[in-house]
């Protein structure tokens, strides 16, 4: 439900960098997206088609990377990728775990003519 | 060709919550976000915090509903500071629309501010809103499957109250799956059965909320 907001911010940057670098048209906007996102790409998809209009992104495809879970033990000081439901050192099973990856919502980059 | 970006697709709600977190610190005004479905008792569980907090600190609240004020009418009726945020429509509330609305108190004379946020147990996790602390009630009545179908929800949050827990007789809720469903995934979270309407259980979760506050601002 709160894509829009996400991909209202997402417009506003690409057609500020657009601007910034003299684009004249955006074709592909690259997004990195850490598992614990709860955003839908779809939703991100579809409002992207309707508020583009009129902008330099219009055409521009939207690729979002899943980016899993990664945690750094502090028990065994192992860094391990890890399923959400299963918050545990696979290698040690110690609970006590820092988050390293997975929260992450970025632009990366984008392709343009 | 390709332009490398590299920004936060939130970055404005980021920035703006560090700068809420900021002002709130200089102020000495202890922050609670309280989240939950809608009917969880996330007003009744206000009205009790308040209710035993109010000789030891002064508190205000902000309301943000879709529509409608009855839940800040009901705060306002215990002689409490209370500001009623519309989100027309919008699902979660976002850290610019406290910003906005900050000035309506006077931060020197409030030492924790409790913001019930929008009925919902999915998006209001995506957005910081400068609290210190929070607090996501999930009722009985909702089942006890949720914490597994919402993980987000509770991983972020501080504390779990299991609200209408003299319910417990009435429904298949197994309060154990929910308590190990929500270590599982934050080891660190604190759990409170509690009934917000004959006050069961308020006593031990307030006496915690009060350490946390005098941890921050008392020592």
């Amino acid at each position: 439900m709160h894509e829009l907001s996400a991909t209202e911010s997402i417009l506003r940057i690409v057609n500020e960098e657009a601007a910034k670098h003299n684009v004249s048209k955006v074709t592909k906007i690259k997004i990195k997206m850490g598992v614990l996102s709860d955003l839908l790409p779809e939703c991100i998809n579809y409002y992207f088609e309707i508020i583009s209009k009129n902008t330099v992104s219009k055409d521009a495809v939207i690729e979002i990377e899943k980016l899993p879970l990664k945690i750094k033990c502090n028990s065994c000081n192992a860094v391990s990728n890890i399923g959400i439901k299963h918050f545990r050192c696979p290698v040690c099973n110690s609970q006590d775990l820092k988050i390293i990856g997975g929260n992450e919502f970025y632009i990366d980059s984008m392709e343009v003519e | 060709m390709e332009i490398k970006i590299v920004r936060q697709v939130l970055e404005w709600n980021e920035d703006c919550n560090e700068e809420l977190k900021a002002l709130f610190k200089k102020k000495k005004v202890f922050v609670l976000n309280v989240m939950g479905s809608p009917g969880a008792g996330k007003t009744s569980l206000i009205t009790k915090m308040i209710e035993s907090m109010k000789d030891k600190y002064s508190i205000a609240v902000i309301e943000a509903d879709i529509e409608g004020k009855i839940d800040a009418e009901k705060i306002n009726s215990m002689g409490i500071p209370v500001v009623q945020l519309h989100t027309g429509g919008a699902c979660h509330i976002e850290a610019m629309s406290i910003k906005n609305i900050v000035p309506e108190f006077d931060l020197n004379k409030i030492d924790v501010m409790i913001i019930e946020n929008i009925g919902n147990l999915v998006c209001p996790a995506e957005f910081k809103i400068g609290e210190d602390i929070r607090i996501v009630v999930l009722s009985v009545p909702e089942g006890d499957d949720k914490v597994e179908k919402y993980p987000l929800m509770f991983s972020t949050s501080e504390c779990l109250v299991v609200n209408k827990y003299d319910m417990l007789k009435y429904f298949d809720f197994k309060y154990d799956r929910v308590a190990s469903d929500a270590k599982e995934i934050n080891p660190k979270i604190n759990i409170f059965p509690v009934s917000s309407s004959n006050g069961d259980g308020v006593d031990e979760f307030v006496k915690w909320l009060e350490s946390e506050i005098d941890k921050k601002y008392k020592s």
